[in-house]
This record gives structure tokens, sequence and C-alpha cells, in this order.
């Protein structure tokens, strides 16, 4: 049962879900940044003539791609980073437990990496072979013919199901509170062991996921708008 | 770069085999192409011509053969300095236009036309622009430089495309089917710039179905089907005296 006796509880941890807000947000931003860098280097190989790379990066695609997320987590927390014992416990924003929240960041990105890179392949995929053909014939090589010609009009291409990833992030990003990063669902989870109540919190923690992700698909879909001016008559 | 005789491009027993020889697009093809030549190639579709075209500056990558531009022999792995051949390098001294122009959507004329000369030879963000506008003028589009290509016609954009691949002042001039994607009553404006071309003494290389602009253009007109050169010769000789009787069915049906 919800109470609102309930809710001004819960509201007294109401520092704590501020900082599991901040936590959320930075992990997810980094995993984004990452997780781009990754998928970028995992397409170009995957498409590139080397077939060592090609196979290398084929594997990880499909082995993170068919795996649960919290194993991998697992993985890298318990096994790559053996728990807390390899990192410094060093406090980012002087709350955010850096041995934890690192590993965190490693997972989220190696895991999003493989969904985008399989985006970014097929956006690149899309992109007219006479484009590349122009390109090169005027003297481009092949990293600026990418750089500049294929790349931003894949991009623009894919953006839609990029957002769709990013929001996607944000959200599995609430399965860190597993190995004690302290996101939102961190936070309800110590509201529940101070009040023995989980109802509120998690309304709480809903409105705050929602705030986060919709925001984030409009704002995408803002700049899609600006950069599809090429193919308005 | 000198060249010490007048042949800008040598073209040496050029192949082109797909599934291990079973398809020969390109059958053994030898031809030079002199500086100032407008050379026209003929042909019926699948002949090779595009083929052979688009291998002069390794947009196909031919099976065997030679293609020396400019005195080197751009097939090779190695250059004649011994290091890795840069087809870049190669590639900027022949400019290529497409049948379906393959300007760049997403930029606009102008961002098309300095994009190549800007981070390809680093020429000065403004003068790249300066040239860009007067290549422009020079096919009456000037005024369209902001514009984005989805918003010009199919012959100005094909005008495009021809200014973008000049404004890297490139020695030859590829053309692969320049109007064959254009509505009829475009064609008259491209094949208008290219003529003027010719006439500044551009060497040009043309594949094409306008048997008029062969004619009135052409100083040599070649002939391909099956991967091979048929014939080959002054316009007048081709279309007035052929001698090949391949030559002969195909020209009775274009003409």
């Amino acid at each position: 049962m919800l109470t609102a006796q309930g809710f001004s509880k819960a509201f007294e941890y109401w520092k704590l879900f501020l900082q599991g807000v901040a936590c959320t947000v930075s992990l997810s931003a980094l995993t984004v940044v990452f997780g781009f860098i990754l998928a970028l280097i995992l397409a170009i190989c995957r498409m590139g003539k080397l077939k060592v790379l090609k196979a290398l990066a084929t594997v990880y695609v499909e082995l993170f791609r068919a795996t649960p997320m919290v194993v991998q987590i697992f993985l890298i927390f318990y096994v790559v980073f053996d728990g807390v014992k390899v990192l410094p416990g060093y406090k980012l924003f002087g709350f955010i437990r850096f041995e934890r929240f690192f590993p965190a960041v490693v997972a989220l990105s190696l895991n999003s990496g493989a969904y985008l890179s399989e985006i970014i392949r097929s956006g690149i995929q899309s992109i007219d072979g006479g484009q590349t053909e122009a390109a090169r014939s005027l003297g481009l090589n092949a990293w600026k013919t990418m750089r500049f010609v294929v790349l931003p009009q894949a991009i623009k291409n894919i953006l839609p199901a990029i957002a769709n990833e990013f929001v996607t992030i944000i959200k599995e990003s609430a399965i860190c509170y597993t190995i004690g990063v302290q996101d939102i669902m961190s936070a309800v989870n110590a509201v529940k062991g101070a009040t023995y109540r989980m109802g509120e919190a998690l309304i709480i923690a809903t409105a705050l996921y929602f705030c986060l992700t919709y925001p984030t698909s409009k704002i995408i879909a803002h700049f899609e708008r600006k950069m599809s001016v090429g193919d308005k008559r | 770069m000198s060249v010490t005789n007048d042949k800008l491009i040598q073209v040496k027993d050029l192949k082109k085999h797909y599934n291990k020889g079973a398809i020969k697009a390109l059958d053994g093809v030898s031809l030079d192409i002199n500086k100032g030549d407008v050379m026209v190639i003929i042909g019926p579709s699948g002949s090779g011509k595009s083929t052979f075209l688009r291998s002069l500056n390794l947009l196909e990558v031919p099976t065997s053969g030679q293609i020396i531009f400019e005195g080197v022999d751009i097939t090779q792995k190695k250059g004649p300095d011994g290091k890795k051949l840069d087809i870049d390098k190669h590639r900027q001294k022949m400019g290529m236009v497409f049948q379906h122009f393959n300007l760049f959507p997403h930029k606009t004329i102008l961002q098309n036309m300095t994009l190549a000369p800007m981070k390809v030879k680093g020429v000065p963000q403004a003068e790249a622009e300066a040239k860009a506008i007067e290549l422009l003028d020079r096919v009456g589009l000037a005024d369209r430089a902001g514009a984005y290509p989805i918003q010009l016609s199919g012959g100005q954009k094909q005008r495009v495309a021809i200014v973008r691949a000049l404004a890297m002042e490139p020695d030859v001039m590829l053309f692969d089917e320049p109007t064959s994607a254009l509505d009829p009553e475009m064609v008259g404006e491209v094949l208008d710039v290219m003529k003027r071309l010719a006439r500044n003494g551009m060497t040009m290389a043309v594949v094409t179905h306008e048997m008029g602009f062969a004619r009135e253009v052409g100083n040599r007109v070649v002939f391909m089907d099956e991967g091979k050169i048929l014939e080959e010769g002054t316009p007048w000789a081709v279309f007035n005296n052929p001698q090949n009787p391949r030559l002969q069915d195909f020209l009775s049906k274009v003409l």
C-alpha cells in the first residue's frame, strides 16, 4: 500500500535520490561516449578487409549480445577488477565510489558498444556506394571518406536507433546497483532498508527515470530535425 | 611532373575477370590516351566500357594488365620510389563524373566543391570557396552555392559534379555515362559544359550513348563489345565507314 506518510518518509532521503540521479546520469553519459567509440571501432573492424579483426569483432559482438547484462557486470566487477581490491577507494564528487562506479562504466560500455556497433554498421552500409566512389575519386583517402562523407550521412540515418540505445543505457544502468553503485535504484534500496517500505521509493525512482529518458529522446529528435536539412525539397 | 611523351594514360592488356575467369568484363584492353584527347567510348550495355573507365582510376581493380598514368604504373603496389603507391595522389589528377552525379547530399553545393581541395590539398577555406564560386559561375550556378543537392535539377546536379571534379585541377576527366540519368531536356546543358571543357583543351575519356556528342566533340571514338576494343578511329571513320560487323550492327540500332 502506498501512503502519503510513506512518501513523506521516502522524501526524507531526497539527498540519496539526488545523488542517485547524478550517478545514473554520469554513468550513462560516460557509457554513451565510450560505448560509441568502441562501437565505431567494432563496426569498422567488421566491415574492413582484415579477416582477423573481422572475426574478433564478430565474436565480440555476438558474445556480448548473447549473454545477460548482469552476468557481464558481475564478470567485470568480481573477476576482472577482483571486487574492490584493484581500484583505489576514491570518491567522485565526494559521494560516488570510484572502485564500484568504474567497473560499471566499463561493463555498460562494453555491452552497449556491441549493440551500437550493429546499428552503426547498418547505417554505414545503408549509404550508397556512389558516395564513397565520388569521394575516393576526388582523392580523399578511406578515412577522410568515412569521416566527411559516409559517417555524417550514416549517423543521421541511424539517429533514431542511437537515441533508442541511449535511452536503453539509462534504463539498463539500474542493474549497476547490484555491484554497489549508488545510482537511483540503490537509493530505493537504501530507503527500503531504513523504512521497511519500498513502494513509495519505487514510484519516485520511476518518475526520476522517466524524467531522464523522455527529454533525452526529445533532444535527440531535435538534432535529427536539424540534421535532415539536406533532405527537404 | 614532366611527361616525356604526350601519352597521358597508357593501358596495356587490361583484364577484369569475375568468378575466376568465368565472366570477363575486360578481356585484354590496350589503349593510349594522349594529352588533349577527347576519347569517346561507345558500345552496347555490358560491353565493359564503364568497367574500363572505372579501372582507369582503380575504382575497379583490374585482374591483370597495366595502367600507366603520367609515367607511373598505378596498378602496382609500390610506386617508382619504392614506397607504397599512394593511389589517392593519382586520383586527385583524374576527375570523375558519374551517371548518378553522386553529390554529397548533406553538404551544400559550395561545401561539395570545397571538401576535397580543403581536406586533401589543404587549400585555405577562403581560397577554395573563391575558386568554387568562379567554377560555379562558369556553369551558371554561382547563385546556387548555398543550396543543397536535393534542391537542384538533374542537369544542375551534373554540372556541379563536373565543376566539383574540376576544383581539384585534374589532368584528365573521366565521364561515366554523364547524361544517361537525365531527363532529355537537361542533356543539352550538361553536354554544353563538356564541349566547352573539350574546347579548352581538357583531356577527356567519355563513356556515352550520345552519338551526336561523339561525332561533334570527340577526336577518337572507341567501340567496345564483350570486354574488347573492336574498332577505334576518328569519329568520321567509325560512324561513316565502320568495318567491324558488330559495330555496323550497333550503329544501325542507335543512329
